[in-house]
């Protein structure tokens, strides 16, 4: 199945179907975390493991990288590990200006604890 | 390194070796010279986006009143009982199903079937009209009966406004993007302008079709979701 660069990415049709049919699978599914208001890490759970899932599948067979070599995979999907360093640093300082905003503004109605996790709800 | 004497051979060998250097990089992928050069720029989309959110994350965490729920506001009626987020829920199935569309256009253009490649190019870019028209819609639901602003809104947390426009007006900006591509590849399709260069076009314009239908994934589950 490995494509040469002169034909190109060249796959089977039932494939692409397959997993037009899964993605479509797992949107419903994340739809259904909201409609039936699951709360809390399971709510946070279940939506990171259905974007995970769509994501890796779109990337993986409809971007053709799972047919790649590796020289680019790696200089495209490694890069963006540094960006899990940025997101680490800004939710240790979103949780340092939100207890500073508490201490000196106080809080307005929501409860502290669900504050440190972002959520919403 | 340079083994000839005299300063100004010893430039040149160093000048040679870095133009080598660089030119052998061309080598480096072993694919279409534009499917690395359209990987790369969505690498640096990806940075842009993940930027977007990541403030948002940011400005979320921090805020000391309770954010917008976004499940009420994107609620739609049809009639009876409002449907929760059902208009979010729409666009991702129209930009899965375009998904699937160019994922097949792609195909048919490495059978040259120039027919069938255009006319799914064409159905792919008609769903994306659709998207963008349903983004249209929300916004101006959100500014004109909501009364959401960048710096402000009736439901909560003022960084709602902000962090919304921001970030599902990039990724519409995107995809309106997208559809001028698809159309003028589809058209390029249709007049045979791909016969003698290859169909790699389709796949390098399928790419950045994935990739939005990728970040709005993301988007999804981050700022509709949570």
């Amino acid at each position: 199945m490995a494509a040469t660069p002169e034909e190109g990415q060249q796959h089977p049709l039932s494939i692409y179907i397959g997993i037009w049919l899964l993605l479509f699978v797992f949107s419903a599914f994340s739809y259904m975390v909201d409609y039936y208001q699951f709360q809390g890490y399971l709510r946070w759970n279940l939506i990171l493991i259905f974007m995970m899932l769509k994501a890796g599948f779109i990337v993986a067979i409809f971007m053709h990288m799972a047919w790649e070599r590796l020289a680019l995979i790696t200089a495209i999907l490694l890069p963006p590990l540094a960006l899990l360093v940025l997101i680490g640093m800004m939710s240790i300082e979103g949780d340092y200006t939100y207890l500073s905003r508490a201490e000196f503004f106080g809080v307005d109605e929501a409860p502290v604890v669900e504050h440190h996790h972002a959520s919403g709800h | 390194m340079a083994q000839s004497p005299g300063n100004t051979a010893i430039a040149n060998d160093v000048v040679t070796d870095l133009v080598s250097d660089w030119s052998a990089e061309k080598e480096v992928f072993k694919v279409h010279w534009g499917k690395a050069m359209m990987w790369i720029f969505l690498l640096s989309d990806t940075f842009i986006f993940t930027s977007f959110l990541t403030g948002y994350m940011k400005v979320r965490i921090s805020s000391t009143v309770p954010w917008p729920n976004a499940s009420e506001i994107f609620a739609l009626s049809f009639g009876g009982e409002p449907i929760p987020l059902i208009l979010i829920a729409i666009m991702t199935f129209v930009l899965i199903t375009s998904s699937g569309t160019m994922a097949l256009a792609v195909n048919y253009g490495y059978r040259k079937d120039r027919m069938k490649t255009a006319v799914l190019l064409f159905i792919t870019a008609g769903f994306g009209l659709m998207f963008v028209g349903m983004q249209a819609f929300e916004w101006t639901k959100l500014i004109v009966d909501e009364g959401v602003r960048p710096w402000g809104n009736p439901f909560g947390a003022a960084q709602f406004g902000a962090s919304f426009f921001m970030i599902t007006g990039f990724h519409g900006a995107h995809v309106s993007g997208g559809v001028a591509y698809l159309t003028y590849v589809a058209i390029g399709v249709l007049n045979g302008r791909y016969e003698k260069k290859g169909y790699d076009i389709v796949e390098i314009a399928g790419l950045y079709w994935h990739f939005v239908d990728l970040v709005w994934v993301f988007i999804f589950a981050f700022f509709y979701l949570w």
